[in-house]
């Protein structure tokens, strides 16, 4: 694995200036820290996709079948024609630029492959030459070039230096979504059995087992037990949560990094303290144990199939509606994809209504499934929380739009909402950093792997940047996000660039400051938060 | 995959220096060699007891324990167990004891 520079050594090495030759007689180099290993060959194997073998981006031969150009030209044919985004997207850019510099990664590498509209080229260009009457003629004076075993390793290097995040097509005047360009990059380069484990092995354990990491049901169930123990400890509650229960009223789904991973376990002990309250009739599944879909950053195929999990099983449990955790793609996948290429959703599903206030929740009645996060901002308006803010007073805090929530589904207002319910101390990063323009934790889409470290960093500087400046100008010390990606990752980032600031979900502060009968009434009192520490300066000494 | 050779033992091993043979390879020299590796002075008791319980809940769940399950087991908070493993819970008790690299939202 390439070491990685110091934060200083890093941020001086960011150059912009272009490299002297056109880009497409700059060879693609690649740099340690920048690409990720390829899938291992037992896991291509098992998920039966094309040609499994052992091999290396670092090497020269990358193993590819002979007839490697028919397969990619087929391929890209067939796309084509069934994708009109993808067509639309190959005709109609008019290089205005506007995308250029709104890339984290352009932005922290300064490689100019890594603008938006030169990470399509890469691919556009190949249209042109291949596909398109102007570019069959004129070839490169049209900006067409011929499909290469080079070109196929520039794809490679950039469509997997892209985390689908979306920012850029915020700013394209017709809205050219270079995300969808590159899912169909990553599609091309399966066909070849070119291809990263960091997503694959995840959507293997997933298809087999059940969730990204593999967990069996004995071991979700074994891992919540341990959380709910954890539980006791802070708040003298033994939680009991059901698994697979045929006769719930709903089904909770939540990504399976929150019941593995820190900090994300406190998001999910935060979901159980929750429900404990409200007494909520919820179950949990040991096999739709997963929210996440890294099927989504592999192929529509592989997406349809993880997800199609979720309505299974919320048909077999004859449960009534479902509520999602703290997931980033996992939004966009219920939000644009899972009632068509899953649905309609089993006729036992309904409209979701609370049980608690009666809303209704009418823009979900396709999909059946509600964000916990509008569930509990629901709550807080009907005044059915009992909340007790200054218990997260230690706390300055800041709220990190993940890309697909807020791009993918316009989920913006929700959970700042409930933070400044939950803490007192709420203040949000600048206006061009958050919302619709908000920048990626420069991991996503399954690159939040080790040896992608140099890269990440690079990637996830302009978010760490708003962070600093909040952390400067108002003491932020706490980066709330929902999203399990971004729960990892964005810990990394801090780490790396802003040290001081530590990053939680949005429930584990609901949890925090949640205040049960007993506590009101003085029977109990709760000393600690989620993490053991003590929840206010004055309970250090009765820790 | 990239192999290694230690006292007259070849193991192979993934990128990041994993033993890919799993449970079934593992071994002495193993140890030893991850020992070398992570600049561990002298194998305690104590390190035993974490390549044990982590080796044991391979067995039965196929994957690395939570930290926090590996704490409550072993009785070690988070920060004994990177005194003892400087690289960590992960990167280098897992290696020690042959586990595989976890993969996901982690």
């Amino acid at each position: 694995m390439a070491k990685l520079p110091k934060p200083e050594e890093l941020f001086d090495s960011i150059d912009w200036t272009p490299p002297e030759t056109d880009w497409m007689d700059t060879p693609v180099e690649f740099q340690p820290g920048r690409w990720c290993y390829p899938a291992k060959k037992k896991v291509v194997e098992d998920l039966g996709f094309p040609n499994p073998r052992e091999w290396s981006p670092a090497d020269e031969d990358w193993k590819i079948p002979s007839n490697w150009r028919e397969i990619v030209l087929e391929g890209m044919k067939e796309r084509l024609e069934k994708y009109r985004s993808f067509k639309l997207f190959m005709d109609i850019c008019v290089r205005c630029g506007a995308c250029a510099d709104k890339c984290h990664y352009f932005l922290g590498s300064g490689d100019p492959k890594n603008m938006p509209v030169l990470r399509a080229e890469l691919m556009r260009s190949i249209y042109k030459g291949e596909f398109t009457l102007p570019g069959k003629i004129f070839g490169r004076l049209a900006g067409a070039r011929k499909l290469t075993e080079e070109v196929i390793k520039e794809w490679f290097y950039y469509y997997y230096q892209c985390s689908e995040c979306r920012r850029c097509s915020v700013f394209c005047p017709y809205g050219i979504d270079t995300c969808e360009v590159t899912m169909m990059g990553r599609e091309l380069l399966h066909l070849l059995g070119i291809n990263i484990n960091w997503i694959l092995e995840p959507v293997r354990n997933c298809v087999y087992i059940g969730n990204h990491l593999g967990l069996q049901p004995h071991t979700v169930k074994e891992n919540i037990e341990y959380l709910c123990w954890d539980i006791e400890e802070v708040t003298g509650l033994k939680i009991q949560p059901s698994f697979n229960r045929k006769g719930a009223e709903i089904l909770f789904v939540a990504p399976s990094g929150d019941y593995f991973a820190d900090p994300g376990i406190y998001t999910f002990m935060g979901y159980l303290v929750l429900f404990e309250y409200l007494g909520l009739d919820y179950t949990l599944s040991t096999y739709a144990s997963e929210g996440g879909n890294f099927g989504l950053f592999t192929s529509h195929e592989m997406m349809q199939k993880i997800n199609a999990k979720i309505y299974h099983e919320a048909e077999r449990l004859g449960v009534k509606f479902i509520i999602g955790g703290e997931c980033g793609h996992m939004w966009r996948v219920k939000h644009q994809y899972m009632d068509t290429v899953n649905g309609p959703a089993p006729s036992n599903l309904e409209v979701p209504k609370s049980p608690i206030t009666g809303t209704v929740f009418e823009h979900a009645k396709s999909t059946k499934m509600i964000h916990i996060c509008e569930f509990t901002a629901d709550l807080i308006a009907h005044g059915k929380l009992e909340l007790d803010p200054s218990r997260n007073d230690k706390y300055v805090v800041t709220f990190h739009d993940s890309c697909n929530p807020s791009r993918g589904m316009g989920f913006f207002e929700e959970p700042r909402f409930i933070l400044k319910h939950v803490c007192n101390n709420f203040y949000d990063m600048p206006e061009n950093t958050i919302r619709e323009k908000t920048f990626c934790c420069g991991s996503g889409s399954g690159l939040n792997t080790d040896e992608f470290m140099d890269m990440r960093m690079r990637g996830g500087l302009p978010r760490a940047n708003a962070v600093e400046y909040v952390h400067k100008k108002h003491g932020v010390n706490m980066l709330a996000c929902i999203c399990a990606i971004d729960r990892a990752a964005l810990s990394t980032l801090m780490q790396y660039w802003v040290p001081e600031v530590g990053v939680c979900g949005v429930h584990e502060l609901v949890a925090n400051a949640l205040v049960f009968p007993d506590e009101k009434t003085g029977k109990k009192k709760r000393t600690l938060d989620l993490r053991q520490q003590p929840l206010k300066p004055e309970d250090e000494e009765n820790v | 995959m990239p192999t290694v050779e230690f006292k007259g033992k070849t193991f192979e091993v993934d990128e990041d220096g994993f033993l890919l043979g799993g449970l079934d390879a593992w071994c002495q020299e193993w140890v030893e060699y991850v020992k070398q590796l992570e600049g561990i002075e002298e194998l305690t008791e104590e390190h035993w007891k974490v390549i044990k319980v982590l080796q044991d809940y391979y067995k039965k769940n196929g994957v690395a324990p939570m930290v926090r399950v590996l704490s409550k087991v072993t009785g070690f908070p988070l920060k004994k167990i990177y005194e003892l493993f400087p690289s960590g819970p992960g990167k280098g008790a897992c290696k020690m004891a042959g586990l595989p690299k976890p993969t996901g939202c982690v």
